[in-house]
Protein backbone atom coordinates (compact mmCIF):
# COMPACT_ATOMS: atom_id res chain seq x y z
CA UNK A 1 0.00 0.00 0.00
CA UNK A 2 3.03 2.32 1.19
CA UNK A 3 4.14 1.68 -2.23
CA UNK A 4 1.22 2.59 -4.03
CA UNK A 5 0.70 5.89 -2.29
CA UNK A 6 4.00 6.80 -2.55
CA UNK A 7 3.52 6.15 -6.38
CA UNK A 8 0.71 8.30 -6.94
CA UNK A 9 2.04 11.24 -4.60
CA UNK A 10 4.66 11.49 -6.62
CA UNK A 11 3.56 14.22 -9.46
CA UNK A 12 1.59 16.16 -6.92
CA UNK A 13 5.65 16.80 -5.19
CA UNK A 14 6.10 19.02 -8.12
CA UNK A 15 4.83 22.63 -7.66
CA UNK A 16 2.17 22.89 -10.28
CA UNK A 17 1.49 26.49 -10.01
CA UNK A 18 -1.02 26.77 -12.76
CA UNK A 19 -3.02 24.01 -11.55
CA UNK A 20 -3.00 25.31 -8.20
CA UNK A 21 -4.43 29.48 -9.35
CA UNK A 22 -7.17 27.40 -11.51
CA UNK A 23 -8.22 25.59 -8.34
CA UNK A 24 -8.52 28.80 -6.70
CA UNK A 25 -10.52 30.36 -9.18
CA UNK A 26 -12.80 27.16 -8.92
CA UNK A 27 -13.89 27.71 -5.08
CA UNK A 28 -14.03 31.47 -5.98
CA UNK A 29 -17.77 31.16 -7.02
CA UNK A 30 -18.47 29.57 -3.51
CA UNK A 31 -16.75 32.31 -1.24
CA UNK A 32 -18.12 34.84 -3.19
CA UNK A 33 -21.73 33.90 -2.58
CA UNK A 34 -20.80 32.88 0.76
CA UNK A 35 -19.14 36.53 1.40
CA UNK A 36 -22.43 38.50 -0.55
CA UNK A 37 -25.32 36.23 1.23
CA UNK A 38 -24.01 35.36 4.28
CA UNK A 39 -21.05 36.84 5.91
CA UNK A 40 -21.59 39.96 4.62
CA UNK A 41 -25.43 40.62 5.37
CA UNK A 42 -24.48 39.39 9.15
CA UNK A 43 -21.55 41.31 9.53
CA UNK A 44 -24.11 44.58 8.65
CA UNK A 45 -25.85 43.25 12.20
CA UNK A 46 -22.65 43.43 14.11
CA UNK A 47 -21.40 46.97 12.51
CA UNK A 48 -24.77 48.67 13.14
CA UNK A 49 -25.14 47.15 16.44
CA UNK A 50 -22.31 49.56 17.48
CA UNK A 51 -23.39 52.48 14.98
CA UNK A 52 -25.42 55.69 15.80
CA UNK A 53 -28.52 55.12 13.37
CA UNK A 54 -28.48 58.83 13.17
CA UNK A 55 -24.66 60.24 13.10
CA UNK A 56 -23.59 56.56 11.89
CA UNK A 57 -20.43 57.31 14.41
CA UNK A 58 -19.43 54.90 16.57
CA UNK A 59 -21.15 53.90 19.74
CA UNK A 60 -21.96 51.78 22.70
CA UNK A 61 -25.87 53.65 22.97
CA UNK A 62 -27.69 50.21 21.51
CA UNK A 63 -25.77 47.48 23.27
CA UNK A 64 -25.86 49.43 26.64
CA UNK A 65 -29.97 50.41 25.84
CA UNK A 66 -30.64 46.38 25.77
CA UNK A 67 -29.65 46.01 29.18
CA UNK A 68 -32.09 49.24 29.98
CA UNK A 69 -35.13 47.74 28.18
CA UNK A 70 -37.31 46.00 30.35
CA UNK A 71 -39.41 44.75 27.68
CA UNK A 72 -35.95 43.44 25.65
CA UNK A 73 -34.59 41.86 28.81
CA UNK A 74 -37.96 40.02 29.14
CA UNK A 75 -37.97 38.67 25.85
CA UNK A 76 -34.64 37.55 26.38
CA UNK A 77 -35.71 35.76 29.71
CA UNK A 78 -38.50 33.88 28.30
CA UNK A 79 -36.10 32.97 25.33
CA UNK A 80 -33.38 31.40 28.14
CA UNK A 81 -36.23 30.06 29.91
CA UNK A 82 -38.19 28.09 27.90
CA UNK A 83 -34.77 27.00 26.09
CA UNK A 84 -33.52 25.80 29.24
CA UNK A 85 -37.00 23.93 30.25
CA UNK A 86 -37.24 22.37 26.92
CA UNK A 87 -33.52 21.42 26.11
CA UNK A 88 -32.92 20.06 29.50
CA UNK A 89 -36.58 18.45 29.38
CA UNK A 90 -35.71 17.44 25.74
CA UNK A 91 -32.51 15.91 26.57
CA UNK A 92 -33.52 14.05 29.19
CA UNK A 93 -36.36 12.33 27.88
CA UNK A 94 -34.13 12.13 24.61
CA UNK A 95 -31.46 9.79 26.48
CA UNK A 96 -33.86 7.50 28.22
CA UNK A 97 -35.83 7.08 24.71
CA UNK A 98 -32.61 6.45 22.84
CA UNK A 99 -31.60 4.57 25.87
CA UNK A 100 -34.21 2.24 25.97
CA UNK A 101 -34.13 1.43 22.45
CA UNK A 102 -30.48 0.53 21.93
CA UNK A 103 -30.16 -0.57 25.74
CA UNK A 104 -33.31 -1.42 26.59
CA UNK A 105 -33.53 -5.25 25.89
CA UNK A 106 -36.80 -3.57 22.97
CA UNK A 107 -37.05 -6.11 20.12
CA UNK A 108 -34.81 -4.57 17.27
CA UNK A 109 -36.67 -2.96 15.11
CA UNK A 110 -37.62 -0.27 17.41
CA UNK A 111 -34.33 0.64 17.40
CA UNK A 112 -34.24 1.93 13.84
CA UNK A 113 -38.20 2.82 13.74
CA UNK A 114 -37.58 5.55 16.40
CA UNK A 115 -34.27 6.61 14.45
CA UNK A 116 -36.94 7.05 11.18
CA UNK A 117 -39.36 8.93 13.51
CA UNK A 118 -36.80 11.16 15.14
CA UNK A 119 -35.73 11.84 12.24
CA UNK A 120 -39.04 13.01 10.80
CA UNK A 121 -40.38 14.90 13.83
CA UNK A 122 -36.72 16.93 14.05
CA UNK A 123 -37.45 17.42 10.60
CA UNK A 124 -41.08 18.58 11.20
CA UNK A 125 -41.33 21.93 12.76
CA UNK A 126 -42.76 25.14 12.06
CA UNK A 127 -46.24 25.79 10.66
CA UNK A 128 -47.88 22.42 10.49
CA UNK A 129 -46.29 21.50 14.06
CA UNK A 130 -48.21 24.35 15.36
CA UNK A 131 -51.50 23.43 13.78
CA UNK A 132 -50.91 19.87 14.91
CA UNK A 133 -50.82 20.94 18.79
CA UNK A 134 -53.74 23.42 18.09
CA UNK A 135 -55.55 20.01 16.97
CA UNK A 136 -54.60 18.22 20.17
CA UNK A 137 -54.54 20.80 23.26
CA UNK A 138 -56.68 23.92 21.97
CA UNK A 139 -59.90 24.46 24.18
CA UNK A 140 -61.53 22.44 21.44
CA UNK A 141 -58.62 19.84 20.38
CA UNK A 142 -58.77 15.88 21.15
CA UNK A 143 -57.21 15.48 23.97
CA UNK A 144 -58.63 18.51 25.83
CA UNK A 145 -62.33 16.80 25.06
CA UNK A 146 -61.02 13.40 25.84
CA UNK A 147 -59.76 14.85 29.52
CA UNK A 148 -63.20 16.94 29.62
CA UNK A 149 -65.49 14.01 28.90
CA UNK A 150 -63.66 12.53 32.06
CA UNK A 151 -64.44 15.66 33.98
CA UNK A 152 -61.26 17.17 33.76
CA UNK A 153 -60.14 20.23 31.81
CA UNK A 154 -56.84 22.14 32.16
CA UNK A 155 -58.25 25.38 31.02
CA UNK A 156 -59.71 25.71 34.24
CA UNK A 157 -56.70 24.95 36.18
CA UNK A 158 -54.48 27.82 34.51
CA UNK A 159 -53.35 25.78 31.44
CA UNK A 160 -53.32 27.33 27.94
CA UNK A 161 -51.53 26.27 24.70
CA UNK A 162 -50.76 30.10 23.50
CA UNK A 163 -48.60 30.70 26.65
CA UNK A 164 -45.16 30.06 28.24
CA UNK A 165 -45.81 26.19 29.15
CA UNK A 166 -48.17 25.37 25.83
CA UNK A 167 -45.26 26.08 23.89
CA UNK A 168 -43.06 24.81 25.93
CA UNK A 169 -44.79 21.26 25.61
CA UNK A 170 -45.05 21.99 21.60
CA UNK A 171 -41.32 22.83 21.00
CA UNK A 172 -40.60 19.64 23.13
CA UNK A 173 -42.14 17.76 19.62
CA UNK A 174 -38.40 18.52 18.08
CA UNK A 175 -36.19 18.77 20.83
CA UNK A 176 -36.27 15.25 21.88
CA UNK A 177 -35.96 13.94 18.73
CA UNK A 178 -33.15 16.24 18.02
CA UNK A 179 -31.74 14.34 21.48
CA UNK A 180 -32.13 10.51 20.21
CA UNK A 181 -30.55 11.21 16.90
CA UNK A 182 -27.40 13.06 18.54
CA UNK A 183 -26.86 10.59 21.63
CA UNK A 184 -27.67 7.66 20.22
CA UNK A 185 -23.99 7.00 19.04
CA UNK A 186 -22.85 7.97 22.10
CA UNK A 187 -24.73 5.39 23.65
CA UNK A 188 -24.00 3.05 21.34
CA UNK A 189 -20.07 4.05 22.08
CA UNK A 190 -20.68 2.00 25.67
CA UNK A 191 -18.88 -1.14 25.61
CA UNK A 192 -20.75 -4.11 27.52
CA UNK A 193 -17.43 -5.09 28.69
CA UNK A 194 -17.54 -2.05 30.89
CA UNK A 195 -20.95 -3.31 32.49
CA UNK A 196 -20.18 -6.67 32.80
CA UNK A 197 -16.51 -5.45 34.45
CA UNK A 198 -18.61 -3.43 36.94
CA UNK A 199 -20.65 -6.34 37.65
CA UNK A 200 -17.94 -8.33 38.07
CA UNK A 201 -16.67 -6.41 40.78
CA UNK A 202 -19.95 -6.54 42.55
CA UNK A 203 -21.08 -2.63 41.71
CA UNK A 204 -24.72 -1.61 41.65
CA UNK A 205 -26.44 -0.46 39.11
CA UNK A 206 -26.30 2.94 41.14
CA UNK A 207 -22.62 2.51 41.35
CA UNK A 208 -22.46 1.51 37.54
CA UNK A 209 -23.91 4.56 36.11
CA UNK A 210 -22.38 6.73 39.03
CA UNK A 211 -19.00 6.28 38.49
CA UNK A 212 -18.66 4.52 34.87
CA UNK A 213 -21.80 5.55 32.16
CA UNK A 214 -22.24 9.28 33.21
CA UNK A 215 -18.75 10.36 33.66
CA UNK A 216 -18.43 9.10 29.87
CA UNK A 217 -21.75 9.94 28.73
CA UNK A 218 -21.98 13.60 30.30
CA UNK A 219 -19.79 15.68 28.39
CA UNK A 220 -22.11 14.34 25.16
CA UNK A 221 -25.50 15.00 26.92
CA UNK A 222 -24.66 18.46 28.06
CA UNK A 223 -23.36 19.28 25.21
CA UNK A 224 -26.15 17.91 23.39
CA UNK A 225 -28.43 19.69 25.62
CA UNK A 226 -26.42 23.01 24.75
CA UNK A 227 -27.09 22.14 21.13
CA UNK A 228 -31.24 21.75 21.91
CA UNK A 229 -30.81 25.27 24.20
CA UNK A 230 -29.67 26.98 20.35
CA UNK A 231 -32.30 25.04 18.57
CA UNK A 232 -35.12 25.93 20.53
CA UNK A 233 -33.83 29.66 21.22
CA UNK A 234 -33.02 30.92 17.47
CA UNK A 235 -37.19 29.24 16.73
CA UNK A 236 -39.50 31.60 15.24
CA UNK A 237 -42.05 29.96 12.90
CA UNK A 238 -43.88 27.47 15.45
CA UNK A 239 -44.33 30.55 18.36
CA UNK A 240 -45.28 32.61 15.47
CA UNK A 241 -47.60 29.97 13.73
CA UNK A 242 -48.71 28.89 17.23
CA UNK A 243 -49.23 32.39 19.35
CA UNK A 244 -49.91 34.74 16.31
CA UNK A 245 -46.61 36.82 17.75
CA UNK A 246 -48.62 37.18 21.02
CA UNK A 247 -45.89 35.76 22.90
CA UNK A 248 -42.54 38.28 24.02
CA UNK A 249 -39.84 35.91 22.60
CA UNK A 250 -36.61 37.58 21.34
CA UNK A 251 -37.18 35.88 17.83
CA UNK A 252 -41.22 37.49 17.60
CA UNK A 253 -39.64 40.96 18.85
CA UNK A 254 -36.89 40.98 15.80
CA UNK A 255 -39.82 39.26 13.92
CA UNK A 256 -41.79 42.74 14.40
CA UNK A 257 -39.12 44.96 14.38
CA UNK A 258 -38.51 43.77 10.96
CA UNK A 259 -42.03 44.34 9.64
CA UNK A 260 -42.18 48.23 10.83
CA UNK A 261 -39.53 48.97 13.74
CA UNK A 262 -41.52 48.09 16.57
CA UNK A 263 -39.18 48.97 19.30
CA UNK A 264 -39.22 52.95 17.65
CA UNK A 265 -35.68 52.48 17.19
CA UNK A 266 -33.12 50.93 14.15
CA UNK A 267 -30.14 50.60 16.36
CA UNK A 268 -31.91 48.85 19.02
CA UNK A 269 -33.19 46.36 16.39
CA UNK A 270 -29.77 45.70 15.50
CA UNK A 271 -28.06 44.95 19.40
CA UNK A 272 -30.90 42.46 19.97
CA UNK A 273 -30.14 40.29 16.67
CA UNK A 274 -26.63 40.43 17.82
CA UNK A 275 -27.01 39.19 20.81
CA UNK A 276 -28.76 36.29 19.85
CA UNK A 277 -25.81 35.94 17.38
CA UNK A 278 -23.69 35.97 20.37
CA UNK A 279 -25.89 33.29 22.46
CA UNK A 280 -25.72 30.73 19.39
CA UNK A 281 -22.10 31.01 18.87
CA UNK A 282 -21.81 30.60 22.49
CA UNK A 283 -23.74 27.22 22.54
CA UNK A 284 -22.32 25.94 19.40
CA UNK A 285 -18.97 26.51 20.93
CA UNK A 286 -20.07 24.65 23.95
CA UNK A 287 -21.27 21.64 21.82
CA UNK A 288 -18.48 21.35 19.98
CA UNK A 289 -15.95 21.29 22.64
CA UNK A 290 -18.22 19.00 24.92
CA UNK A 291 -18.21 16.50 21.61
CA UNK A 292 -14.63 16.44 21.63
CA UNK A 293 -14.19 15.65 25.20
CA UNK A 294 -16.64 12.72 24.61
CA UNK A 295 -14.82 11.47 21.27
CA UNK A 296 -11.68 10.48 23.54
CA UNK A 297 -13.60 7.84 25.21
CA UNK A 298 -15.70 6.50 21.65
CA UNK A 299 -13.14 6.55 19.46
CA UNK B 1 -31.31 -7.29 30.71
CA UNK B 2 -32.84 -7.23 33.67
CA UNK B 3 -36.81 -7.71 33.40
CA UNK B 4 -37.65 -4.36 35.68
CA UNK B 5 -35.23 -2.40 32.88
CA UNK B 6 -37.13 -4.01 30.26
CA UNK B 7 -40.44 -2.87 31.81
CA UNK B 8 -38.99 1.14 31.91
CA UNK B 9 -37.87 0.94 28.18
CA UNK B 10 -41.21 0.12 27.31
CA UNK B 11 -42.91 2.84 30.05
CA UNK B 12 -40.79 5.29 28.09
CA UNK B 13 -41.35 4.05 24.61
CA UNK B 14 -44.51 4.16 24.67
CA UNK B 15 -44.97 7.45 26.74
CA UNK B 16 -42.60 8.66 23.08
CA UNK B 17 -44.68 7.23 20.61
CA UNK B 18 -47.75 8.74 22.56
CA UNK B 19 -45.84 11.79 22.32
CA UNK B 20 -44.71 11.46 18.70
CA UNK B 21 -48.68 10.13 17.48
CA UNK B 22 -50.98 11.78 19.58
CA UNK B 23 -50.68 15.55 17.90
CA UNK B 24 -50.58 13.82 14.16
CA UNK B 25 -53.57 11.47 15.05
CA UNK B 26 -55.98 14.76 16.48
CA UNK B 27 -54.55 16.67 13.24
CA UNK B 28 -55.84 13.73 10.85
CA UNK B 29 -59.25 13.22 12.72
CA UNK B 30 -59.97 17.00 12.53
CA UNK B 31 -59.00 17.09 8.69
CA UNK B 32 -61.81 14.58 8.28
CA UNK B 33 -64.49 16.66 9.87
CA UNK B 34 -64.86 19.14 7.11
CA UNK B 35 -68.67 18.03 6.70
CA UNK B 36 -70.77 17.67 10.00
CA UNK B 37 -71.72 14.48 10.88
CA UNK B 38 -69.85 11.94 8.43
CA UNK B 39 -65.98 11.59 8.29
CA UNK B 40 -64.78 12.63 4.92
CA UNK B 41 -61.87 13.66 2.82
CA UNK B 42 -63.54 17.14 1.80
CA UNK B 43 -60.76 19.86 3.90
CA UNK B 44 -58.33 17.64 0.96
CA UNK B 45 -60.44 17.65 -2.15
CA UNK B 46 -61.24 21.46 -0.79
CA UNK B 47 -57.20 22.23 -0.46
CA UNK B 48 -56.42 20.52 -3.54
CA UNK B 49 -59.46 22.41 -5.96
CA UNK B 50 -58.21 25.99 -3.96
CA UNK B 51 -55.91 27.45 -6.95
CA UNK B 52 -54.62 29.97 -4.19
CA UNK B 53 -53.01 26.49 -2.42
CA UNK B 54 -52.19 25.39 -6.04
CA UNK B 55 -50.11 28.59 -6.84
CA UNK B 56 -48.39 28.84 -3.27
CA UNK B 57 -47.58 24.85 -2.86
CA UNK B 58 -46.22 25.09 -6.65
CA UNK B 59 -44.11 28.41 -6.34
CA UNK B 60 -42.56 26.47 -3.01
CA UNK B 61 -41.97 23.39 -5.17
CA UNK B 62 -39.83 25.65 -7.45
CA UNK B 63 -37.74 27.17 -4.64
CA UNK B 64 -37.22 24.12 -3.53
CA UNK B 65 -35.62 22.55 -6.93
CA UNK B 66 -33.79 26.15 -7.95
CA UNK B 67 -32.27 25.78 -4.60
CA UNK B 68 -31.40 22.38 -5.04
CA UNK B 69 -30.20 22.90 -8.23
CA UNK B 70 -28.34 25.84 -7.39
CA UNK B 71 -26.57 23.95 -4.74
CA UNK B 72 -25.27 21.43 -6.15
CA UNK B 73 -23.46 23.78 -8.95
CA UNK B 74 -22.12 25.65 -5.95
CA UNK B 75 -20.84 22.68 -3.83
CA UNK B 76 -20.20 20.13 -5.82
CA UNK B 77 -17.29 21.72 -7.82
CA UNK B 78 -16.16 23.35 -4.49
CA UNK B 79 -16.22 20.65 -2.29
CA UNK B 80 -14.12 18.19 -4.95
CA UNK B 81 -11.66 20.85 -5.16
CA UNK B 82 -11.12 21.53 -1.10
CA UNK B 83 -10.51 18.14 -1.05
CA UNK B 84 -8.45 17.52 -4.26
CA UNK B 85 -6.22 20.52 -4.88
CA UNK B 86 -6.70 23.00 -1.66
CA UNK B 87 -6.82 21.42 1.18
CA UNK B 88 -5.34 24.36 3.22
CA UNK B 89 -8.85 26.45 2.40
CA UNK B 90 -10.95 23.60 4.24
CA UNK B 91 -11.79 24.95 8.01
CA UNK B 92 -12.63 28.51 6.13
CA UNK B 93 -15.12 26.46 4.34
CA UNK B 94 -15.95 23.93 7.19
CA UNK B 95 -16.92 27.37 9.18
CA UNK B 96 -18.74 28.77 6.63
CA UNK B 97 -20.91 25.99 6.43
CA UNK B 98 -21.82 25.77 9.37
CA UNK B 99 -22.36 29.55 10.13
CA UNK B 100 -26.44 28.83 9.38
CA UNK B 101 -26.26 26.80 12.55
CA UNK B 102 -24.65 29.60 14.78
CA UNK B 103 -27.61 32.59 13.13
CA UNK B 104 -30.76 32.30 13.59
CA UNK B 105 -32.96 32.24 10.39
CA UNK B 106 -35.23 34.88 11.97
CA UNK B 107 -31.26 37.29 12.25
CA UNK B 108 -30.14 35.97 9.23
CA UNK B 109 -33.55 37.32 6.80
CA UNK B 110 -33.32 40.65 8.96
CA UNK B 111 -29.68 40.97 7.59
CA UNK B 112 -30.73 39.94 3.93
CA UNK B 113 -33.38 42.72 4.44
CA UNK B 114 -31.56 45.25 5.49
CA UNK B 115 -28.51 44.93 3.34
CA UNK B 116 -30.43 44.14 0.16
CA UNK B 117 -33.55 47.27 0.58
CA UNK B 118 -31.01 50.05 -0.63
CA UNK B 119 -29.22 50.98 -3.84
CA UNK B 120 -26.34 49.48 -5.02
CA UNK B 121 -27.71 46.56 -3.78
CA UNK B 122 -31.57 46.75 -4.14
CA UNK B 123 -32.66 43.36 -4.55
CA UNK B 124 -35.01 42.68 -1.67
CA UNK B 125 -37.80 41.86 -4.27
CA UNK B 126 -35.96 39.49 -6.62
CA UNK B 127 -36.75 36.02 -6.50
CA UNK B 128 -32.48 35.52 -6.88
CA UNK B 129 -32.21 36.87 -3.64
CA UNK B 130 -35.19 34.54 -2.00
CA UNK B 131 -33.24 30.67 -3.46
CA UNK B 132 -29.72 32.13 -2.48
CA UNK B 133 -30.98 32.33 1.36
CA UNK B 134 -32.69 28.96 0.78
CA UNK B 135 -29.37 28.12 -0.79
CA UNK B 136 -27.44 29.65 2.46
CA UNK B 137 -30.12 27.62 4.98
CA UNK B 138 -29.51 24.16 3.03
CA UNK B 139 -26.43 24.81 3.05
CA UNK B 140 -25.08 22.84 6.33
CA UNK B 141 -26.95 19.32 5.23
CA UNK B 142 -26.07 19.76 1.43
CA UNK B 143 -22.43 20.71 1.52
CA UNK B 144 -21.63 18.15 4.53
CA UNK B 145 -23.56 15.23 2.15
CA UNK B 146 -21.47 16.01 -0.71
CA UNK B 147 -18.60 16.33 1.16
CA UNK B 148 -19.00 13.27 3.35
CA UNK B 149 -20.16 11.18 -0.08
CA UNK B 150 -16.63 12.64 -1.38
CA UNK B 151 -14.84 11.06 1.71
CA UNK B 152 -16.47 7.87 0.04
CA UNK B 153 -15.07 7.60 -2.71
CA UNK B 154 -11.45 7.82 -4.63
CA UNK B 155 -11.38 10.96 -5.66
CA UNK B 156 -7.65 11.12 -6.81
CA UNK B 157 -7.47 8.40 -8.58
CA UNK B 158 -10.86 8.51 -10.33
CA UNK B 159 -8.97 12.11 -11.08
CA UNK B 160 -6.12 10.74 -12.55
CA UNK B 161 -8.05 8.08 -14.14
CA UNK B 162 -10.06 10.37 -16.06
CA UNK B 163 -7.25 12.38 -17.01
CA UNK B 164 -5.11 9.50 -18.72
CA UNK B 165 -8.10 8.92 -20.41
CA UNK B 166 -8.43 12.78 -21.87
CA UNK B 167 -11.36 13.85 -20.30
CA UNK B 168 -11.57 17.58 -19.42
CA UNK B 169 -12.47 19.48 -15.68
CA UNK B 170 -16.04 19.48 -17.08
CA UNK B 171 -16.53 16.25 -17.88
CA UNK B 172 -14.14 14.71 -14.64
CA UNK B 173 -16.81 16.70 -12.23
CA UNK B 174 -20.27 16.20 -14.08
CA UNK B 175 -19.66 12.70 -15.95
CA UNK B 176 -17.69 10.63 -13.64
CA UNK B 177 -17.30 12.55 -9.56
CA UNK B 178 -21.17 13.23 -9.84
CA UNK B 179 -22.58 9.73 -10.49
CA UNK B 180 -20.12 8.41 -8.15
CA UNK B 181 -21.53 10.72 -5.19
CA UNK B 182 -25.26 10.44 -6.50
CA UNK B 183 -26.50 8.84 -3.03
CA UNK B 184 -24.92 11.96 -1.28
CA UNK B 185 -26.17 14.53 -3.42
CA UNK B 186 -29.73 12.84 -3.47
CA UNK B 187 -29.81 12.87 0.31
CA UNK B 188 -28.81 16.00 0.56
CA UNK B 189 -31.34 17.01 -2.29
CA UNK B 190 -34.34 15.50 -0.35
CA UNK B 191 -33.49 17.18 2.88
CA UNK B 192 -33.29 20.46 1.20
CA UNK B 193 -36.13 20.04 -0.36
CA UNK B 194 -38.13 19.16 2.87
CA UNK B 195 -36.63 22.16 4.63
CA UNK B 196 -37.42 24.69 1.92
CA UNK B 197 -40.89 23.05 1.60
CA UNK B 198 -41.45 23.63 4.96
CA UNK B 199 -39.82 27.29 5.07
CA UNK B 200 -41.66 30.06 6.94
CA UNK B 201 -39.27 32.65 7.53
CA UNK B 202 -38.05 33.45 4.55
CA UNK B 203 -40.73 33.57 2.08
CA UNK B 204 -42.94 35.54 5.09
CA UNK B 205 -40.10 38.26 5.13
CA UNK B 206 -39.21 38.63 1.58
CA UNK B 207 -42.99 38.74 0.23
CA UNK B 208 -42.85 35.79 -1.87
CA UNK B 209 -45.34 32.87 -2.41
CA UNK B 210 -45.04 29.82 -0.24
CA UNK B 211 -46.43 26.93 1.30
CA UNK B 212 -45.60 27.83 4.99
CA UNK B 213 -47.12 31.02 4.71
CA UNK B 214 -49.86 30.36 3.10
CA UNK B 215 -50.63 27.99 5.48
CA UNK B 216 -50.03 30.01 8.79
CA UNK B 217 -52.56 32.40 6.72
CA UNK B 218 -55.06 30.35 6.46
CA UNK B 219 -55.02 29.05 9.74
CA UNK B 220 -56.44 32.11 11.12
CA UNK B 221 -59.01 32.30 8.28
CA UNK B 222 -60.12 28.45 8.24
CA UNK B 223 -60.74 25.28 10.49
CA UNK B 224 -60.25 21.95 8.41
CA UNK B 225 -58.34 22.97 5.06
CA UNK B 226 -55.25 23.78 7.58
CA UNK B 227 -55.36 20.45 9.15
CA UNK B 228 -54.87 18.68 5.89
CA UNK B 229 -52.27 21.05 4.81
CA UNK B 230 -50.85 20.02 8.01
CA UNK B 231 -51.33 16.72 7.32
CA UNK B 232 -49.88 16.83 3.75
CA UNK B 233 -47.08 18.48 5.13
CA UNK B 234 -46.31 15.50 7.14
CA UNK B 235 -46.84 13.23 4.54
CA UNK B 236 -44.38 15.25 2.26
CA UNK B 237 -41.39 15.55 5.22
CA UNK B 238 -42.22 11.93 5.99
CA UNK B 239 -41.77 10.89 2.05
CA UNK B 240 -38.55 12.92 2.22
CA UNK B 241 -36.68 11.06 4.67
CA UNK B 242 -38.35 8.00 3.72
CA UNK B 243 -36.11 8.42 0.19
CA UNK B 244 -32.88 9.56 2.45
CA UNK B 245 -33.53 6.42 4.13
CA UNK B 246 -33.76 4.55 1.24
CA UNK B 247 -31.17 5.75 -1.12
CA UNK B 248 -28.69 5.99 1.65
CA UNK B 249 -29.22 3.01 3.45
CA UNK B 250 -26.16 1.69 5.27
CA UNK B 251 -24.46 4.78 5.20
CA UNK B 252 -25.82 5.37 8.51
CA UNK B 253 -25.95 8.94 8.37
CA UNK B 254 -27.85 10.88 11.28
CA UNK B 255 -30.29 13.65 9.08
CA UNK B 256 -30.58 16.46 11.57
CA UNK B 257 -32.28 19.71 10.19
CA UNK B 258 -35.53 21.98 9.62
CA UNK B 259 -36.67 25.28 10.40
CA UNK B 260 -38.58 26.18 13.66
Amino acid sequence: MTALDEKRDAPLARPAPHKMSWAWLGVMPFFLFAFLFLIYPSSTIVVRSFQDSVTHGFTLKNILALFDNHYILGAYWISIEISLLTSVGGGIFGFLLAYAAIRGGLPSFMRSSLMTFCGVASNFAGVPLAFAFIALLSPTGLLISWLRALGYNPYFHGFTLYTFWGLSIVYMYFQFPLMVLIIAPAIDGLRREWLEASENLGASSFQYWRYVALPILLPSIMGTMILLFGNSFGAFATAQALTGGQINLVTIVIGSQLRGDALGDPGLGYAMALGMVVVMALAITGYTVLQRRTERWLR
Amino acid sequence: MKRGNRIWSWIVMIIGILYFFLPLLATFIFSLKAKLGVLSFQAYANVFHDPAFVYNFSYSVLWAISTIVVGILLFVPTAYLIRLRVPKLRSAVEFITLLPFVIPAIVFVFGLVRTFSHPPLLIVNSPALLIAGYTVLSMPYMYRSIDTGLRSIDVRTLTEAAQSLGAGWGSILFDIILPNIRVAILSGAFLSFAIVIGEYILAQYLAKPAFAPYMAYQIQQKAYEPAAMAIISFALTWAAMGIIALVGRGNGQAQVGGGH
